[in-house]
């Protein structure tokens, strides 16, 4: 199927067009909106910006807690011919205001409770974009008053949805930089659909399956959540972040709410298996669940198998930069002997994976070297860093562009990509090459940990110093020498660390992984 | 616990284990062999041992067998004070 026929935002026309009445979202608790009028509703969007001056290959912001209306504003922007462009509301104003000034919004839909804090620290950038202000999400009322109000001062004309190219951007997702300030990964429809395609392909997924909303929209596993779920006329069911870190209220949703697709990160995973009460409840329709993000701990996800016998367990890998690009479905059930992560698996098909050594030349089959992937997911570059966008790249004679993931795995004979760690998580301790990963897997094992993360700092006398910080189970700590002397049992001695933190929990991300810049920064 | 091994086991908690509890040292917990003395911090007590008492230690005495737990070092140490190289 060809990209240039079929945008993002088609999933949605087309299944409307098939099945108007089907339940599209699903505020759990509160309500819900039919395709059709989703459909309309993203249209009258479309047509208001369309009236405030947005042109195809424009960017539009969306500063809203996650809601129908946000689902809504993400397809009025689309059909506008714009690429949407979502903050973490939970951010602190003034790295959402960079994002928008940066990429130069033509407007924003934005929540009345952010604009104060976000206009007084836009105003130092430069001139306020032209705003859609919703009073408050929620259901779909919101966004539909605000469009009401504004079409009362000055009505907005219907006007055809925008023709778009296949590179032309679908939207743009800002992850953290290396330089301090976020970077915008620039994602076309074409990346777009060919991900959603190769979803369909791999997943199978039904009108009648309930995907799960877990990820906050600027996350790029929400990708999957909405776009695979609208396109197959299935429901979404958008899951706020109050239950979303509660394991077991959770656990109350995903059964009450009949999910049958569940993705997410492991961490949250992992709370469900330990504190989610998950033999009390009944979750039958449950048949997909899907990880990505980070390694799963062993430990945890055998738990989590054991509980929720009979699902299919997909571990999906990739960088917001290709979205997932790697496969691999977990064999049930795990021994109780195995401690090291599962492989991230086969390449996708609308993408080609390979492994490389530092020079850029492929390496031989079986040896270590970094992934670097290539084909129709792969993102146009970063926003506006020609320069960064360049160095992401190693481009080959045939003129492809390969994007380096920065991670470093080995290829079995099978095609079955083994992941190693990151090439900048990899330190020389005592000349041995130590990946902290492994130093976490191995912390893992301990009965007390619940929660294990190793950085590395730079150290005059030892060169490296490894530090754990972990989080137990337990209300007794293990000491610093039992700790020292579980390590001798189950590490080399150059992979002992050499002090231990004790925390009530690690600190996360606003994607909810660990945040290893807090702790390199821990004193 | 001997003078030495106190000095010793004061020696090793302010280098190695920071903020660790003291009881929590024994004369018999594993040094070496339990992860808490790597290569460079045997060494580092090896120096401070030759420095503080006036010991030599030769290269094959700086091992677990030798230097795995205080009681260890306290013999040895013993030894070698007792008859002077």
């Amino acid at each position: 199927m060809m990209a240039r026929d079929f945008p993002l935002h088609r999933y949605l026309i087309d299944a409307a067009a098939r099945e108007p009445d089907a339940l599209a979202v699903v505020e759990p608790g509160r309500g819900s909106i039919r395709y059709r009028e989703l459909d309309a509703l993203s249209d009258r969007m479309r047509d208001r910006l369309h009236a405030m001056g947005v042109r195809n290959g424009d960017r539009v912001g969306i500063y809203l807690r996650k809601s129908i209306d946000s689902v809504a504003a993400i397809y009025g922007i689309l059909k506008a011919g714009a690429a949407y462009v979502p903050v973490d509301t939970l951010a602190p104003p003034a790295r959402n205001a960079y994002i928008f000034h940066n990429c130069a919004v033509a407007a924003l839909v934005v929540e009345a409770r952010f604009v104060e804090r976000f206009r007084d620290e836009h105003q130092r950038l430069g001139a306020l974009p032209p705003a859609i202000i919703v009073e408050q999400v929620g259901m779909d009322a919101g966004l539909r008053s605000a469009l009401d109000e504004l079409d009362t001062a000055q009505p907005a004309l219907s006007s055809p949805g925008a023709i778009v190219a296949p590179n032309d951007l679908a939207y743009i997702l800002y992850t953290s930089g290396t330089t301090g300030k976020p970077k915008g990964v620039m994602l076309s429809h074409e990346n777009a659909t060919s991900f959603v395609d190769w979803c369909s392909e791999a997943f199978a997924p039904r009108a009648e399956d309930r995907f799960s909303s877990h990820a906050p929209f600027h996350f790029d596993l929400s990708i999957l959540d909405i776009h695979v779920c609208l396109k197959h006329g299935a429901t979404l069911v958008l899951i706020g972040e109050d239950i979303g870190k509660d394991p077991e209220r959770l656990a109350e949703m995903i059964a009450d709410e009949r999910i049958s697709i569940w993705y997410s990160a492991p961490s949250i995973l992992s709370l469900l298996a330990q504190h989610g009460k998950l033999a009390d409840r009944d979750f039958a329709r449950l048949r997909l669940v899907l990880f990505a993000g980070e390694v799963f701990p062993v430990k945890h996800l055998r738990t989590l198998t054991t509980q929720w016998p009979g699902r299919r367990y997909f571990n999906l890998y990739g960088p917001t930069e290709t979205n997932v690009c790697t496969y691999y479905e977990v064999e049930l059930p795990i021994a109780e002997s195995r401690t090291v992560p599962f492989p991230i698996g086969r390449s996708c098909s609308h993408l080609s994976c390979k492994v490389v050594n530092t020079d850029g030349t492929q390496t031989k089959l079986g040896d270590e070297g970094e992934l670097v992937v290539a084909g129709r997911g792969v993102m146009q570059g970063y926003w506006s860093l020609p320069e960064q966008t360049e160095r992401a790249f190693l481009p080959d004679s045939s003129g492809v562009r390969w994007y380096r993931t920065g991670d470093v795995v080995i290829e079995a004979p099978n095609g079955s990509y083994t992941y190693l760690g990151r090439r900048d998580r990899m330190v020389k301790r005592r000349g041995y090459r130590v990946e902290l990963g492994e130093i976490e897997a191995g912390l893992y094992k301990h009965r007390a940990v619940k929660e294990a993360a190793v950085v590395a700092l730079a150290d005059e006398e030892a060169g490296v110093r490894i530090r754990a910080f972990l989080s137990c189970h337990e209300e007794k700590r293990p000491s610093l020498i039992q700790m020292k002397r579980f390590c001798a049992e189950n590490l080399p001695l150059y992979m002992i660390p050499d002090d231990f933190f004790w925390l009530a929990e690690l600190p996360r991300t606003s994607t909810d992984k660990v945040d290893y810049q807090r702790l390199k920064e821990f004193r | 616990m001997t003078d030495i091994g106190a000095t010793v086991k004061k020696f090793i908690l302010n280098e190695f284990l920071p903020g660790e509890d003291a009881s929590e040292l024994t004369d018999t917990t594993p040094l070496i062999t339990g992860g808490i003395l790597d290569s460079l911090a045997t060494m580092k007590l090896v120096m401070f041992l030759e420095e503080h008492y006036g010991i030599t230690m030769q290269a094959h005495e700086a091992d677990a067998e030798h230097l795995d737990t205080i009681g260890l070092i306290v013999q040895l140490i013993q030894a070698k004070v007792v008859q002077p190289r």
